[in-house]
């Protein structure tokens, strides 16, 4: 079992509540997932800039000084916000690349969880309220976000293990399910030249994902080709820069309802993770139909 | 106590803990005298009036989580609103009505009584369902009545895939299309009497719009539930 919300702002008015309601919404499924929590959100990219979320298990260690040295290896300035074990670092965005490999020089231990020019990434170990508190997820604003509590099946429970997973720029996945083939799949994504942080099954999700969006197709289309390629139970929320989308396995035991006003579309694992939105009373509200995609872009 | 006066009984869940409605439920005989209730606020929460057993109305305004209503005997249970999974599961007899959508496995395993759908069932509806009468108004999921030994589902939309796979002795009516049948269901003949187990059903439901000559009816082959050697494949 694990918990899914997920928010979608076609009201540019409702932005800077977006954290506010995710908040809300995450805080609904704690006991769907207390052992770890995350969310991905997307806000507003500054232009000619690329974000890179850090995360380490040491933080005062590894972030003094880093953004002074990564700013003198790529000759320009950079921000770097520290949000208790994860940071936020701004850099240009043709410099991004050379950016992250300097930050892979310079403190081996940090890790990247999300790149792209809106999309950030913040996940921890503990329960879910516990963990938007620390990340202060309530104050954040954006176009559109996603979060996860996770009871882990598949594989430890770590701060790399839980959700969302980022394996593309901008791109991000949550599940709830297990997969049976991700070990055959990770072994011939490894080969396309994927990589991977973890063991977990989602993360093959996600990277799978990714590799067919390489191949061209958007994301309506790698999520309809996930349904030949990937075995077992899943319900996926997914992320890109401008995208939104939602699938289910045939069998669709995991559960979904979705909610959609002219103001947002949001998904809760539960009804109880909807309660609290803007009118909610007079949304759409329904169930996802296995096997379909559902997918909405700006 | 006044003898033949009815009381109602307000609940706001948004005040009142889901645990003291429940108790409060549980404490109601077939002599209670509060025969209305009211449950305000519902918000999604879980097992809302699971295990009531007295000849009391219930009205929750609102959305309900996973397995309300379960195991209801002689209640009579409205959800002005939606259900989540597992709704009416194993009821005993009563009547329970969902005014919106039932998530998956609605009426699982019930023994008796009546469930109204007015929109539509998510997969696995009625499955494993021993005696229950299931009305739905819209359409049914995946896997529905599987493996269901007796009672009857009534379905006024479409029927997803696999209906019915591995049913024993109940019978399903299916107004609009089905699209596959599992294991074992085949469509049977309505004959005279079915169309009256079916015109009391409609009737019980509040259902007037609909001719009973407009469904077709679906059982079991019979090849599978004795176990034959011959049929070993086709497990």
């Amino acid at each position: 079992m694990c918990g899914i919300v997920g928010l979608f702002l076609k009201d540019k008015a409702l932005e800077p509540k977006l954290g506010a309601l995710t908040n809300d919404m995450l805080a609904t499924m704690c006991d769907r997932g207390p052992d770890s929590a995350g969310f991905a959100v997307y806000g507003t990219p500054t232009k000619g800039k690329a974000k890179l979320t850090l995360q380490s298990p040491t933080p005062e260690k590894d972030f003094k000084g880093l953004a002074k040295a990564i700013s003198k290896a790529i000759g320009a300035d950079v921000d770097l916000e520290v949000r208790s074990t994860h940071a936020l670092l701004i850099v240009p965005k043709d410099m991004a690349d050379k950016a992250r490999d300097v930050v892979r020089t310079e403190a081996p231990s940090v890790r990247i969880m999300a790149t792209g020019t809106s999309i950030e990434i913040y996940k921890e170990v503990g329960y879910p309220t516990e963990v938007s508190k620390r990340f202060e997820l309530k104050k954040m604003a954006g176009s559109h976000a996603i979060g996860h509590t996770r009871m882990a099946t598949e594989s430890a429970v770590t701060t790399l293990g839980s959700h969302p997973f980022s394996t593309g720029p901008d791109q991000c996945l949550v599940h709830n399910g297990s997969l049976s083939n991700h070990n055959n799949l990770r072994r011939e994504l490894k080969r396309d030249g994927m990589t991977f942080e973890t063991q977990n099954d989602s993360e093959v999700a996600a990277a799978y994902l990714t590799w067919r969006m390489n191949q061209g197709m958007n994301l309506g289309e790698a999520l309809t080709k996930s349904l030949d390629d990937l075995d077992g139970f899943f319900t996926f929320v997914v992320g890109t820069k401008n995208g939104f989308g939602v699938i289910r396995d045939p069998i669709a035991c995991k559960p979904a309802v979705m909610a959609e006003t002219d103001k947002y579309v949001a998904f809760g694992s539960e009804y109880r993770a909807l309660v609290n939105l803007p009118d909610i009373a007079k949304a759409r509200v329904w169930e996802p139909e296995p096997s379909t995609v559902y997918f909405w872009e700006r | 106590m006044n003898d033949g006066e009815t009381l109602m009984r307000k609940v706001d869940l948004s005040v009142t803990p889901l645990r003291d409605l429940n108790q409060d439920l549980h404490r109601q005989s077939s002599g209670a005298n509060e025969k209305n209730w009211e449950v305000l606020n519902p918000m999604g929460f879980h097992a809302i009036a699971v295990g009531v057993d007295a000849p009391i109305e219930i009205d929750i305004r609102g959305s309900v989580g996973y397995y309300c209503a379960g195991m209801n005997k002689q209640a009579t249970i409205t959800v002005h609103g939606s259900a989540g999974p597992g709704v009416a599961e194993n009821m005993m007899s009563g009547k329970v009505r969902i005014t919106g959508d039932a998530s998956q496995y609605a009426g699982a395993t019930g023994r008796g009584g009546l469930l109204v759908i007015d929109g539509n069932a998510a997969s696995r509806c009625g499955v494993s369902m021993k005696g229950i009468d299931i009305v739905v108004k819209g359409n049914i999921g995946h896997m529905s009545a599987f493996m269901a030994q007796s009672g009857h589902l009534v379905v006024l939309g479409d029927a997803g895939d696999a209906l019915g796979d591995s049913i024993y002795e109940a019978k399903l009516f299916v107004r609009g299309s089905v699209k596959s049948l599992g294991a074992d269901c085949i469509e049977k003949e309505m004959r005279p009497e079915h169309h009256d187990e079916l015109g009391k059903l409609l009737e019980t439901a509040g259902v007037s719009d609909v001719k009973t000559s407009e469904f077709k009816r679906y059982g079991s082959a019979r090849k599978l539930y004795s176990f034959n050697i011959d049929n070993a494949d086709a497990y």
